[in-house]
Formats: C-alpha cells, structure tokens, sequence
C-alpha cells in the first residue's frame, strides 16, 4: 500500500520535507507566481553580495580603529545610518557583516554538501549491512541537538570565518547525506545505470559521472536552504555572545550590541541588521522553494 | 502494533547509545580534565594530577565513559564543579520551568497553525491567503531573537502591555500564576512554530483536499463547513504529529534564546551561563538529555501516529 507517501507528506524530519516535498500546486498563476517570488530572492540574493563585497568600495567608513567621539551618532549625510556604541560607522558595519555571513554561509554549505554527497552516494551505492551502519550513524548526529554543540565547540575555538564555517558545515551534511542516499537508491535500478555497470564502469566512476549529476537537483536545492539555515545559525552565536570577535563583526553579534539601546530609541543599531538579516535568509529560501519547483517539475515529467 | 512498539524501542536505544558516545568522547577533547580549570591557574601540576586520579579522569576514555554512563544509570548525571552542586539538582531545579515554557508555546502553536493553515487551504490563491503565506514565510525567515526583539519593542516599550522580562518566579506553574509577565516568551517561542506548522497544514490539507471522500461527502450534500470540521481537520492534522515528534530541537533552541533575552530561569538559560562557566558536566548532561528528548519525540510521534492512522502499514 503505497497510500501513505501518496496522500501525506512522509514522516521525515521537517528540512527533510522542506527539499524533497512536492507542494502539488497547479502549474497556472501560482507557478508564474513562484518563478516570480524565485527570481525576487535571487535579486536580493545578488544584491546582498554586491553591497557586502563592493559597497565598501563605493561607501568607505572606518572600520579599523574604535572612535568613541563619535559613538552613537544618529544618521546623518556623513554617517548614513549613523554610528554604533564603537564609533563604528553602521552602514559600513552591515556590509563587513554581509561577508562574514554569506563567506561562512557559502562555505560551510559547501564543506556540507560535498561531505554529505559523497557519504550518502556511497551509503546508497554499497548497500546492505554498511548502508544500515552508515545511515544509523547519520540518525545519531541527526538527533544531537546542533545549536547545543556548536555553543559549546565555540568555548574552545576562537570563532573565526575558518572555524565556524568547517564547524556549522561538519554539523549539517546529514541532510545532503540522506537526500543523495535516497536518490541514489532510486537511481541505481535505472536502465542507464546497469548498462553502465554492464559496461564494466567502475563503482566510484558510476558515482561520480552517474549518480552524483543526476542527484545534483535535490543538492543544489538543498544548498540554498543550507546557506540560509547557516546565516540564521551564525546570527544566533553571534547573538548570544559566541560569534567572532572583534575586529571582525557579524550581524548577531550587532543585532545584540543594539539591544542594550533599545530602551534608548537608537533605531538604527537594531532595525537595519534585523533587516538585513530576515532579507538575507528570505532571499535564499525564495530562491530554494522556486528551485524546488524545478526539479519537481523535472521529475514528474 | 505490540511488535512495532517493541522494534522501534530497539532502534531508539540504539541510536541513545551513539548519542551518548559522541557527545561524551566530543565533550572529553573539548573540555579535558577539569583539574586545571578547578584548581585555577596558579594550582601546581602535582595538585592537578592528584585531582585528576582522584576524580579519576586520568583514566582510559572507555573506562571514563563506562562509569560515566553507570552513573547516569543510577539517576547521578555529575558535577558541577564550578557551582560545586550536582547536575541532575541543577537540570531539575530548571527543567520544570523549561518544560511549562515550551509545552505552553507548542499548545499555543499547534491552535494557531491548525486553523490557519486549513483556512488558508480552502481559500486557496486567494488574496488573504497569500498574504498569510507572506506573513508565515516572512516569521519563518526571522531569527528568534529578532522577533523577540521586536515583540519588546512593540508590547512593551511601545504599548506597555507585557514586561520585557519574564518572571522570575521559581514556580513552574508560573505561566498560569503570572501570565502577563510570561505572554512575551511564550508568544515569541510560539511564532516561529506557527510559522513551519501552518504552511505544514496547508499543504497537507490541500493533499486532503483532491481526495475521494471529500468529493462523496460533497456528494451526500454535507456542507462545506461540515467538510472541514467533520472531514478534513481530522485527516489532514496527523502528519503534524510528526512534524511537532521532530521539532523538539528546534523548541529546545527556540527556548535557549528565548530564555536568554527574557532572562526566564529555565535549562535554556542555565544552558549559556554553564557555556560562560565552562562547566562542562552541566553542559554534557543537558547535551545528552537534549538528544534523549529528540529521539523520544520522534518515537512517540511514529507511535502515535501509527495508532491514530490505520493506513500505516507497520513494517
């Protein structure tokens, strides 16, 4: 009775079901109406990136050196979004914010998906007892609580671009694993696949110019969640005090600098980063869910 | 169902068990022995090494494991030496607490979403329910923090309605005796998960929807209201059983923050202050109840599940 899967969303865990769900929405206004929603997040996408790593060019601020005279000014034509409790110029601060995030978020999404593609294509394609063994271990991280471990990994490491990315990117390969394996499982009955074999193509050369550029759709998609996941994940260190450290700056670590002047009616400390950062992580799961979209298409044609 | 019970116990313990070892060896090379720590900076080394064999953390890291786990076994989770007080006093001290924090924001949650999303559903591609849409997307993207932040500022800089702290009452029934000074934490721990949950319900009650016997009673003449009371509630809610089975990490991170910006007494709170410490017994205990706690969600959303849907072949 195939019933279940046809008729629910099958009982993975949610970021599971985030990828690999179909929404089943019909192909009419809704559809034009995501490639929209799609191609909104990647502008955005493309705009943080611009204004992180090319506004500093256009708008110099200093950003070295901590200037207390001029701490806490409101904006102004020579502060555009005013100074922080530093001095630090705010806008400036946004954008060496923005590289830190989308640097850390690239590649830990990076160090993930290839860890977790190569681990799940192996696990699918070698089967049997070492697949059990293999995806059990990937149950066991699974249900460690992640934010717990990076806390408390973050006591011991000085948090830099380096180890939080290999950190946040070593905690989320489980899903690219399970996605790969289920793919890859359903991919190697294939016509293609066995005549391949029959062939004699070797086990890692199917993998590699077989299996892994057909699983490469549920990758991809998931890719842009794991960026977003990882940009909300290092907001959340930063903000509860174990993101870098100065000079470098990440938009948690402001955001929770800002708070201690919430009281005070200092908007521009709290509300741009909070903007930046729910823009960010909404562009990127835009982008995801549209995506989605496509290879589900793709697959059900 | 006896035998589905009893296979997925197995499964779950097994997975316990890795959970125990990798947090307690990932522990082990974070933290070291405590000697040093304990003893402080200007302790000799002969101090420390006789701290160290006494407590016997000079021992091999299976052996150490082993008798950690015995321990555990009889109820003892260690001890804190920075606050010299057992960790299992200090974990129920707060877990009370914690437990009435997030049980209050699922509830919350769960009402919310379930009705949200089924509106949502049946009035599908309508404007207000693209708007909802945006608004759930919009909460789900936001970090917690941000809308804790937002929600101070809002009902209680702003409207003056809630405190910006919570309580610091030591009850943990203090949800029902103090509900204003708890309305923030809740209502932010809640946000987020009305977010995943409603566009969960939507999209399984638009499954729900193409289905036979929504078409048959449509048929009998039941009316539409009937339909989504005595119909479709009912089926499209069970798969967010599962969905709140697996959420249990999330809440336990959602109540970490929540707890540290409200300054709420509760694991989560006592969770970043043993970070700041560095008092590792708390943390590895908590680690592992954390993962305890996310395997029994699961387990317990399958079990259910598997009971309230007939159509689950137990294999």
């Amino acid at each position: 009775m195939s019933a279940k899967t046809e008729q629910e969303p099958s009982p993975e865990t949610s970021k599971d079901e985030r990828v690999a769900a179909s929404w089943r929405l019909p192909l009419t206004l809704k559809g034009v109406a995501r490639y929209r929603l799609g191609l909104t997040g990647g502008c955005l996408v493309a705009f943080f990136i611009l204004f992180s790593f090319l506004g500093p060019m256009v708008y110099q601020s200093n950003q070295n050196n901590v200037d207390t005279l001029n701490a806490l000014l409101e904006p102004s034509s020579e502060h555009l979004l005013g100074t922080d409790a530093q001095g630090f110029d705010v806008l400036g601060r946004l954008m060496q914010g923005g590289q830190i995030s989308l640097q850390i978020g690239f590649f830990a999404a990076l160090i993930a998906t290839v860890t977790g593609t190569l681990y799940g294509a192996a696990a699918g394609l070698i089967g049997g007892k070492t697949d059990a063994v293999m995806m059990r271990f990937v149950d066991i991280l699974m249900a460690i609580p992640f934010l717990f471990v990076a806390l408390i990994v973050s006591t011991r490491f000085n948090p830099s671009v380096l180890s939080l990315s290999i950190v946040l990117g070593l905690f989320s390969w489980l899903v690219p694993a399970r996605l790969v394996r289920s793919e890859v499982l359903s991919l190697r009955t294939r016509d293609y696949v066995s005549a391949a074999r029959s062939m004699g193509a070797g086990k890692w050369r199917l993998v590699l110019t077989h299996l892994i550029p057909n699983a490469l759709g549920v990758v991809i998609v998931n890719i842009t969640f794991q960026v977003a996941d990882t940009i909300l994940a290092v907001a959340t260190l930063g903000f509860l005090g174990f993101g870098l450290s100065y000079p470098e700056t990440d938009w948690g670590g402001q955001l929770s600098s800002g708070v201690n002047y919430l009281l005070s009616g200092y908007w521009w400390l709290i509300y741009p980063v909070g903007l930046c950062l729910v823009g960010l992580v909404l562009a990127f799961n835009l982008v995801g869910e549209a995506l989605r979209d496509v290879v589900d298409k793709r697959r059900t044609v | 169902m006896v035998r589905y019970i009893v296979k997925r116990l197995g499964t779950s313990l097994i997975v316990v068990i890795g959970i125990s070892i990798v947090v307690f060896v990932l522990l082990h090379f974070m933290a070291g022995a405590p000697g040093r720590s304990v003893l402080g900076p200007t302790a000799s080394a002969d101090a420390v090494a006789a701290f160290n064999r006494e407590h016997g953390f000079d021992q091999p890291l299976v052996v150490q494991y082993l008798s950690y786990v015995s321990e555990v076994l009889r109820g003892n989770l260690g001890q804190s030496f920075k606050l010299n007080q057992s960790v299992s006093d200090l974990l129920s001290d707060n877990a009370g607490r914690s437990a009435m924090l997030s049980l209050a924001a699922l509830v919350l949650a769960v009402i919310i979403a379930i009705p949200l999303g089924t509106y949502q559903a049946t009035k599908r591609n309508s404007a207000s329910d693209t708007a909802l849409t945006g608004v759930t997307f919009l909460l789900y993207a936001s970090p917690q923090f941000f809308i804790a932040l937002l929600a101070i500022e809002i009902f209680s800089i702003k409207l003056g309605i809630f405190p910006s702290q919570a309580s610091q009452s030591n009850s943990p029934f203090v949800i029902f005796t103090d509900p204003v000074a708890m309305a923030l934490p809740v209502l932010t721990l809640a946000a987020s998960n009305i977010a995943v949950f409603a566009r969960y319900q939507r999209s399984s009650t638009l499954d729900q929807l193409g289905q036979d016997y929504i078409k048959v009673a449509r048929a009998k003449g039941v009316s539409e209201r009937g339909i989504i009371r005595n119909h479709l509630v009912r089926n499209s809610s069970l798969p967010l059983i599962t969905l709140i089975g697996v959420s249990v990490p999330s809440l336990l991170a959602g109540n970490l923050i929540v707890e540290s910006v409200f300054n709420y007494p509760g694991l989560g709170l006592l969770f970043i202050n043993s970070l700041q410490r560095e008092d590792y017994p708390v943390l590895l205990a908590y680690t592992l109840i954390g993962g305890v706690l996310t395997v029994l969600g699961t387990l317990i959303a399958d079990v259910v599940l598997a009971a309230a849907d007939p159509r689950i072949k137990l294999s």
